[in-house]
């Protein structure tokens, strides 16, 4: 059976985090996509609210919120800003790494603080000259007594100029590409630990991206998350349950292009009437409405498969794919309906579709996307 | 303190009301219902009284309604009550703001209460006569559109200020007492996401008339003195008038003369 009612509970949320979105994020949106100024009173007063970290267990003290809960609160927060809430959501995916493979006592020393107190956490895969390309990561970590020793530059790195805790991907040997890779919980206030320069993006610019160097950080041997060698797998294993959520992004930045847009055809008058009345113009909306209803269910059936403990490799990348590049699609239009004044930063929808851009590319391009998808297909012919 | 909230649920305020087409009432579907804002003003008070005197205080909340009325109950649980109570009785329907006032009042005396707090009014109907209806019912005191509240040390009265013209009245109640609440009193704080999970395992306790020993014929249609006979929708404005291609004297006489004639205004 199918059933698309969302529970009493989800309901609820879902207006808190509207409401939330309406009042804090949206009025302030433009002023932190100007300055670049981070949102930080913004986000902590998400967090008194309950909207971070969401998928704490509840025995950690946390919501414990499932995917497709988390996937309703994650679009209403990105209607609202989707540059605050990369920043927000970051704290969720540097923490799934300790929640799907450490141990309790990890998961009591590093995650259970972040229902206590306001923190941030980041994830450390990215480097100057390995994105996609995981396995040929450059960042080593040596065996040094009772400690791993970190050498290396992360970079995109969100909230990395402002986390307390980063998980970091490091390889114990190049030479054993995916195999060599090891996860680790790390302190931000490690010695050797450093924030680099925070890079000046074109869109979602209240969230704070930056490189992360490690300059012979000395790591207590017990932040190993898993096994030596098992962190390519603990990586993948974390995307895998965070892409949903990155859908969900999509479908909420699309909808406050989309609702800018409706709102705007019936205001703004060409040839004696409203322009909502050229087919031109309807036709758009049509295709932006049809265009976030269906990834939005798509998001859903993913963010379900990954409650269910089902394997959502192939459905996580369909929802992350389809859902950033409808987003941009329908940012580009809503930009088009507003015509010149859309082309103006006195509007807010060349905002969104700046915004737009970085999803078809954080998080697994949307090419490593299709190449995930084509391998999952093949898996099964 | 026994504190009790009077809580109704209201059409959203940005709702476009559409009036059927027998005027037997409004469309009310796809309408979205929420807590009306001055009630929810009215809960955060009642909480924060509560924090503030970190004893054993409880928050109550008490409304009459259908079904739908338990999800605003829920999010009032949410923002931090401790219980509820939900009458719903198809026999209720109809009933004017005193036949209403009659379940609340009967609810509340049941439960017990220290001090009431209720909205200024409701932003569907407006007509600001339920909260103070139950207070005379009752036969406690009753202050309306209080904008600020303090409860006195020994807790047997609380002094309140209303805004009126070009000042505050100050106004020194004795408790038990019932008081409306304005825009102003307070910034009502988020259902937030723990509250709402929490909420769920808080008591609400739905009753019906018979339950609360209450005769049909005091309530609803058949206990009401009001009735209304027929709604109508606003009349569309007519469109305003441009005095086009006149000189500036001639078209300032002609705006006067409309103003005068026409508009009857001046």
């Amino acid at each position: 059976m199918i059933d698309f009612k969302l529970t009493e509970e989800q309901l609820a949320l879902q207006q808190t985090a509207r409401k939330f979105a309406q009042t804090e994020m949206a009025p302030n949106a433009a002023h932190h996509d100007q300055t670049g100024e981070f949102p930080r009173s913004i986000i902590e007063n998400a967090w008194k609210v309950g909207l971070l970290n969401e998928s704490i267990p509840a025995e950690y003290g946390g919501l414990g919120l499932d995917g497709v809960s988390a996937c309703i609160l994650t679009e209403e927060l990105a209607a609202g800003c989707a540059g605050m809430t990369t920043s927000m959501m970051v704290n969720t995916l540097g923490q799934t790494p300790v929640l799907v493979a450490g141990t309790q006592a990890q998961i009591e020393k590093w995650i259970v603080p972040f229902t206590q107190e306001f923190k941030f956490a980041a994830f450390c895969l990215t480097e100057p000259s390995s994105g996609s390309d995981v396995a040929s990561m450059h960042t080593t970590a040596k065996k040094v007594g009772d400690k791993y020793v970190l050498n290396g530059r992360k970079c995109f790195i969100t909230n990395g100029g402002v986390a307390d805790v980063f998980t970091v991907f490091a390889t114990l040997d190049p030479a054993k590409s995916h195999r060599g890779i090891c996860a680790f919980v790390v302190s931000a206030d490690t010695p050797g630990v450093s924030a680099g320069k925070k890079e000046d993006k074109m869109g979602q610019r209240a969230s704070n991206t930056t490189d992360v160097i490690f300059e012979e950080a000395a790591i207590p041997e017990e932040n190993l998350l898993g096994a030596e060698g098992g962190g390519f797998k603990i990586a993948m294993k974390t995307l895998d349950r965070t892409r949903p959520a990155i859908g969900a992004l999509a479908v909420g930045l699309a909808r406050s292009a989309y609702e800018h847009s409706v709102k705007y055809a019936k205001e703004r008058n060409a040839f004696g009437m409203p322009i909502a009345m050229f087919q031109a113009i309807q036709f758009m909306l049509a295709d932006m409405a049809k265009d976030i209803e269906a990834p939005r269910l798509l998001t859903w059936q993913s963010a379900w498969m990954v409650d269910q403990g089902m394997n959502a490799s192939k459905y996580s990348s369909f929802a992350k794919c389809f859902s950033t590049d409808a987003a941009m699609r329908i940012t580009t239009d809503a930009v088009q309906i507003y015509g010149g004044y859309g082309y103006s930063k006195e509007y807010p929808v060349e905002k969104l579709m700046r915004d737009a851009k970085l999803l078809q590319i954080y998080e697994g391009t949307n090419q490593i996307q299709r190449m995930v998808i084509a391998r999952e297909i093949f898996k099964e012919s | 303190m026994k504190i009790v909230v009077i809580l109704k649920q209201v059409p959203d305020t940005e709702t476009k009301i559409k009036v059927k087409a027998d005027g037997s009432g409004i469309e009310t579907d796809g309408i979205k219902y929420v807590i009306n804002p001055y009630d929810e003003i009215a809960v955060e008070e009642g909480l924060r009284l509560k924090e503030k005197l970190a004893d054993d205080s409880t928050v109550t909340i008490i409304s009459v309604g259908p079904a739908r009325v338990i999800e605003s109950i829920r999010t009032a649980l949410a923002m931090g009550a401790d219980d509820a109570v939900h009458v719903n009785d198809p026999a209720l329907e109809g009933g004017d703001s005193l036949a209403t006032a009659r379940v609340l009042t009967k609810v509340i005396k049941d439960h017990g209460f220290d001090i009431i707090f209720a909205g200024k009014q409701a932003v569907d109907l407006d007509q600001a006569q339920v909260p103070p209806a139950v207070a005379e019912l009752l036969d406690i005191p009753h202050v309306n559109t209080v904008a600020k509240f303090e409860l006195a040390a020994d807790k047997t009265k609380a002094t309140v200020s209303r805004r009126i013209e070009g000042g505050d009245e100050v106004i020194d109640v004795t408790l038990p007492a019932l008081l409306t609440c304005e825009k102003g009193l307070n910034e009502p704080r988020y259902a937030s996401l723990p509250g709402i999970m929490k909420a769920k395992k808080k008591p609400v306790k739905t009753v019906t008339l018979a339950e609360l020993g209450l005769e049909a014929n005091q309530v609803g249609a058949a206990g009401s003195h009001v009735k209304i006979l027929k709604w109508l929708p606003i009349p569309e404005r007519s469109p305003g008038k441009i005095l086009k291609g006149m000189e500036t004297e001639a078209a300032v006489k002609e705006l006067v003369r409309l103003l005068r004639e026409e508009a009857k205004v001046i």
